[in-house]
């Protein structure tokens, strides 16, 4: 039985309190402790991107993150986008993907929508390029990612 | 596996290493990035103690003092690629953040973190190498905090495998603030942009005024166990004018000197080709800047 250890944060503007296993990632603490399963596993090892979720106002693979570290941090989730400072702009993002058809399967879609509004925090004005820089660390094996350029440029300002 | 059985988080420097000298086996966790898939994969084995110090705000940012840029370990890629005096002074490290996995594991992932995993191709330890860095150890053997520096080229002694002692702890690095005319390069080679673990890399950094090359450091990554600084590329360059003959014998020091493997992601010739072809390619550069 691994040690477990008691942390406080704040998940989706909600004070959350819960006990977690000092080796488990913060993806198993909101997907099979929480049951926010709107984040998802792709690879485990930060790689592909679907995992994306704001730590403190920045973007991070939460397969990387200790559970213990969320203590004292504010995440934000796929669930909690839209109501976050940034939801005028998160639901004209989700509006842009459909509009663009940048949802196949859908899979990646959660991970590259936060990564998408991160970006677009910290570069309002980001052109093609900069938006496929911003992307790197999101793997979609469906749409080419045309489509989910197009649809992130759109929603700039 | 062992198991667990330990977490701290202490928030001052003072805490981290009082918990290092008192317990001894301790795994450490900045950025997770690393740590994380090395526990899963079962590569690196669990210490009794796990200890989060990513509180710790004093190792943390970039300052500058009696002519040397410092950088708190705990300072993440994208904190570096912001910073000004980054920015201003280290061009080669720059290039090496930007090119550094992907923006979410720039946003998590520390500097000291980069340092202390030790891979032979961790991007920022070739720049660091090429800027003559020094890496700063603290302890604290017998109820007093100890400091002690040493060259970043003589931290690393294989794969994952460093001369920080288990009680201590890396609190940064400090880099002589290039002088003017300095410039700095870093290239890695890869089979896509982000997040890939280098073939080979080059940090290749020096002065130059009025065509002549001086202070000409040059390091390369994933050619041996450990980052290695290239001192016959060096000798090949320093004093001499960065005429396309220079260049050419550089190059070609570089190919003679480096002693790769064959692995997954080449073989040892190619890798041999690539870090003549980029050497000469960075010098052809720097001449035509």
């Amino acid at each position: 039985m691994s040690l477990k250890h008691d942390i406080d944060f704040t998940l989706n503007g909600v004070r959350t309190r819960a006990t977690v296993r000092v080796d488990m990632s913060a993806l198993e603490l909101l997907r099979d402790t929480l049951g926010l399963t709107g984040t998802k596993y792709g690879c485990g090892e930060g790689e592909c991107g679907a995992c994306t979720i704001l730590v403190d106002g920045v973007s991070m693979n939460s397969c990387l993150m200790f559970a213990v570290d969320c203590h004292g941090r504010r995440l934000v989730t796929i669930e909690g986008l839209a109501a976050d400072q940034a939801g005028k702009r998160a639901e004209a993002l989700s509006a842009a993907f459909v509009e663009h058809g940048a949802v196949q399967c859908g899979f990646c879609t959660p991970g590259m929508m936060v990564q998408a509004s991160h970006l677009l925090d910290k570069h309002p004005h980001a052109d093609s390029e900069a938006i496929k820089r911003g992307i790197e660390g999101n793997i979609c094996r469906c749409t080419g990612y045309k489509k989910i350029v197009d649809a992130i440029a759109s929603v700039t300002d | 596996m062992t198991e667990i059985e330990h977490y701290a988080a202490p928030v001052t420097l003072d805490e981290a290493v009082e918990c290092l000298q008192q317990v001894g086996e301790v795994t450490i966790l900045a950025g997770g990035t690393d740590l994380m898939p090395q526990q899963r994969s079962g590569r690196l084995k669990p210490q009794r103690t796990l200890m989060n110090i990513r509180g710790m705000t004093e190792l943390r940012g970039v300052s500058q003092s009696g002519g040397e840029i410092h950088i708190g370990a705990l300072t993440t890629i994208t904190e570096l690629l912001e910073d000004p005096l980054v920015r201003e002074h280290l061009p080669a490290l720059i290039e090496a953040c930007d090119h550094f996995a992907s923006d979410q594991i720039r946003n998590a992932a520390t500097i000291g973190g980069n340092i202390c995993n030790a891979s032979p191709a961790g991007d920022t330890l070739v720049p660091l190498l090429a800027l003559d860095a020094q890496v700063e150890l603290v302890s604290k053997p017998d109820g007093a905090l100890f400091r002690r520096s040493m060259p970043i080229a003589e931290f690393f002694v294989g794969p994952g495998k460093t001369r920080r002692a288990p009680v201590e702890l890396l609190a940064g690095v400090s880099i002589p603030v290039p002088p003017k005319d300095h410039f700095g390069r870093f290239f890695k080679f890869g089979t896509r942009p982000a997040l890939d673990i280098s073939t080979i890399s080059i940090g290749l950094c020096g002065v130059l005024e009025g065509g002549v090359l001086s202070k000409v450091r040059v390091a390369f990554g994933a050619v041996a166990a450990t980052p290695v600084r290239a001192f016959r590329t060096e000798a090949a360059l320093e004093g001499r004018a960065l005429t396309a003959a220079t260049i050419a014998a550089a190059a070609a020091a570089a190919r003679d000197e480096v002693t790769p493997i064959d692995d997954v992601r080449a073989t040892a010739w190619y890798r041999k080709e690539l870090i003549h072809n980029m050497t000469k390619r960075i010098l052809d550069h720097v001449a035509q800047a």
